[in-house]
């Protein structure tokens, strides 16, 4: 370690590099050991989304779905904090129009082979929902959302 | 495969330069000392190196081709040791001669390796293609070794995977080339990072330890020594593990530190 680096960690500008290895190892063997490459997951990320956004409205900033490994078993793990339900009445229609939002939507999940499949339960996440920030921004933008994995994994 | 009780043991990484090869070299020496008739094979035919960390590469004649092929006996074909008789290489083949070769040919060649060892300690080739599959398909257990270092781990990842599918159990993890002093700056991978990743109980550590490089020059494993260095008596330390002895695994990151310690550190070396 050169003087340099010496005093950066010193000043906490930059953390030790074992903590990123092991962040990084942790995305992609439980990439590797899924066989799920990137595309694929991100198709079933939208999907689920859409699924869930019928019956609650949910904060997409803080949302993630991501793979997750423990102990050689790997978890698909979503983590969707929800802003509040959807009344019943109205679930319909809100859920066709949040599923039209985003352009692309339509064409490549929507009409694809099952994006109505029946989904397990999810575990309650309600608790890590506190922490979820700015969700002001309602818009389906998937590629913000894409980007809080990298970050949480 | 065989009626024998010799375990048949699968040294593998997936990444290349872990330590494959010096680790069988190391254990089978090891295992011999301790009075353990011993067997390895290198399976590596396209970059053979076990014969030279050995030091026995001037003395090979024939190959486990050779014996498969009826040119000779299998007595012919091993290389014996000169320090610890109990101790026999059999280098796999020859390169040019590779395609004929199958997981049946190296069944066959193992369980005669098997027939009068107490151990047979298989040098895997890097990778996981025919090479693998074959010395796989002839192992009973594995050893896998990997380096706290994020490529090595996730090859050790894809092997160990594979190692399940076949059933072949049980897989031990040695981890090799560790540099405490990085561990303990973070700035390595540390030793719970790499085990709770693989999830495989950890069966030795080996400290980075120039006398390896030494030892390779002169053909002479560290485990040859009475006194081996730092490395050599974590190999060590592995065979007694392999054969059931409790040895308990010290991780040298989370030695005592401070001036005492320091000073109780320096004194040992100065003195042994």
């Amino acid at each position: 370690m050169s003087l340099i680096d010496f005093i950066n960690r010193l000043l906490g500008r930059q953390s030790p590099s074992a903590n990123t290895a092991r962040q990084r190892l942790q995305l992609v063997l439980a990439h590797d050991r899924s066989d799920l490459n990137p595309e694929l997951l991100e198709q079933m990320r939208r999907e689920i989304l859409e699924v869930v956004q019928k019956y609650v409205e949910i904060d997409l900033d803080g949302g993630d779905v991501s793979l997750e490994t423990e102990d050689r078993v790997t978890a698909l793990v979503a983590n969707l904090p929800i802003k509040r339900a959807r009344p019943l009445q109205t679930t319909q229609e809100d859920a066709a129009a949040a599923v039209a939002g985003p352009g692309d939507d339509d064409g490549s999940a929507g009409s694809d082979e099952a994006p109505q499949a029946p989904i397990p339960a999810w575990p309650a996440t309600a608790g890590e929902a506190e922490e979820s920030a700015g969700g002001s921004d309602q818009g389906h933008n998937d590629g913000e959302v894409h980007n809080s994995d990298a970050a949480e994994a | 495969m065989t009626s024998t009780s010799a375990r048949i043991i699968l040294i593998c990484s997936g990444k290349g330069g872990v330590g494959k090869t010096t680790l069988t070299a190391n254990l089978g020496i090891a295992l011999a000392r301790l009075g353990e008739r011993t067997a390895v094979l290198d399976a590596d035919f396209g970059l053979r190196n076990l014969d030279l960390l050995l030091g026995l590469e001037n003395r090979i004649v024939y190959t486990a081709q050779d014996v498969l092929a009826g040119n000779c006996r299998l007595e012919q074909a091993l290389v014996k040791h000169k320090q610890q008789p109990s101790l026999s290489l059999l280098p796999a083949g020859n390169p040019r001669m590779l395609d004929w070769l199958t997981p049946e040919d190296m069944k066959q060649i193992v369980a005669l390796l098997a027939e009068r060892s107490d151990y047979v300690l298989i040098d895997c080739p890097a990778g996981i293609e025919d090479g693998f599959r074959n010395a796989a398909a002839a192992s009973h257990e594995a050893i896998v070794i990997t380096t706290p270092e994020v490529s090595a781990v996730r090859d050790a990842d894809r092997v160990i995977g594979l190692l399940n599918v076949q059933g072949i159990k049980p897989v031990q993890l040695v981890l090799n080339r560790v540099r405490p002093e990085m561990m303990v700056s973070q700035e390595m991978l540390s030793v719970e990072d790499v085990t709770e990743i693989l999830a495989l109980p950890l069966l030795g550590l080996v400290v980075e330890d120039e006398q390896v490089i030494v030892s390779t020059n002169r053909g002479e494993p560290l485990t040859l020594a009475g006194s081996p260095s730092p490395a050599g008596q974590a190999y060590l330390n592995v065979a007694q593990r392999l054969r059931g002895e409790t040895v308990p695994i010290v991780d040298p990151s989370k030695e005592p530190r401070g001036l005492r310690a320091t000073i109780k550190r320096i004194l040992k070396k100065r003195l042994f």
